[in-house]
């Protein structure tokens, strides 16, 4: 592998780690917000 | 006998695939109209669901028919890898492995079916899962490749949608939401045939049996007609059966009359020059616009009504 093609491999890794890091924290609001509905749904009942 | 991915002659690119070329593989594009039916099975439903728990379900089904998508390029990547139109996707243009694809998609499917079962309800958990295994195993891998009516059966996957969206907020399903898919189920061949009409080269090139390959363009024509009339039927009937009012009704008869009137016109016509198949174009865009159409009426109207 190229000294180039190297870099490139590194900088898509890095973007792959930034989007799956963003994914995660996106889910881990989202499972909150669903936790706080559900407590709220069964309250109601 | 279909083609096996094991004996795929797709090279495996030596670089790790961008993040975008995963998206690319859930076929945003397609997403839109998946997105929209569902979200309108889950407003026209009687009953309230919170605001967070919609979003999800809605969140669930892109992600389902993201799966479904991934693994039918999965399967299809040699197929693609002869059609022009689908030439550039990620896995024929060499961009992303095999494998990476089947991963994903795998994993999309069961993610999304679990969180849709967790935070909604299992029936529309349910629901989906077969919505996913319709449209990988039984219109990808078994129908596409075998018969010219692969899309007439095959088009009930994309029918699933209303009736996941009607079941997350319900946990039933009743009539309307069975309308709604019969809509979809019929609506789909002349879409998808009027489409077929104008890339038929490219199918013709992958070895794919649809209608204009198989039969002809004549055929086609006559079987674009005939389906936009059990269409009409479909379309018509969530009125008849007064399950929805007259929004819908009028937004119905007058969408479902254009779209008569533009198949007439792709029936009438005796054109094989893809180049020269205007009408057939205009009613494959309009077909798109006619479903918008209809479901947002399903949603004003039982609104109005509730």
């Amino acid at each position: 592998m190229t000294p180039e093609e190297q870099d490139l491999v590194r900088a898509r890794q890095k973007s792959r780690a930034i989007v799956t890091g963003l994914l995660l924290g996106f889910l881990a609001i989202l499972f909150f917000a669903i936790t706080l509905a559900k407590i709220g749904a069964s309250d109601a009942i | 006998m279909a083609s096996s991915p094991i004996l795929s002659g797709v090279s495996a690119p030596a670089l790790p695939a961008h993040w975008r070329d995963f998206v690319a593989l859930t076929k945003p594009r397609v997403m839109t109209l998946v997105v929209f039916t569902g979200l309108c099975g889950l407003l026209a439903a009687p009953g309230h669901i919170h605001p967070v728990l919609a979003f999800t379900a809605i969140l669930c089904i892109a992600l389902g028919a993201g799966a479904a998508a991934a693994l039918n390029q999965w399967w299809e990547a040699d197929i693609d890898a002869k059609m022009k139109r689908t030439a550039a996707r990620p896995l024929p243009a060499g961009r992303m492995d095999r494998q990476s694809a089947l991963h994903f998609g795998v994993g999309l499917s069961f993610f999304s079916v679990i969180l849709m079962g967790m935070a909604t309800n299992w029936l529309a958990a349910g629901v989906l899962t077969v919505s996913i295994l319709f449209y990988v195993l039984v219109y990808t891998i078994w129908l596409k490749p075998r018969t010219a009516q692969n899309i007439v059966i095959g088009g009930a996957a994309g029918a699933f949608p209303p009736v996941i969206g009607w079941a997350a907020v319900t946990g039933d399903v009743t009539a309307l939401p069975i309308a709604l898919f019969m809509l979809i189920f019929f609506w789909t061949p002349p879409h998808f045939w009027a489409l077929a009409l104008f890339v038929k080269t490219d199918y013709a090139a992958a070895g794919i049996p649809m209608l204009p390959v198989v039969s002809g363009e004549v055929a086609t024509r006559r079987q674009i007609w005939f389906y936009t009339a059990i269409m009409a039927m479909a379309a018509l009937a969530p009125v008849l059966l007064r399950l929805t009012g007259v929004i819908y009704g009028t937004a119905a008869l007058l969408g479902t009359g254009i779209f008569a009137l533009l198949a007439f016109q792709v029936y009438r016509r005796r054109e094989n020059d893809p180049a020269r198949m205007a009408p057939e174009k205009r009613l494959f865009k309009y077909s798109i616009l006619y479903l918008f159409l209809l479901f947002g009426a399903v949603v004003v109207d039982r609104w109005l009504l509730a």
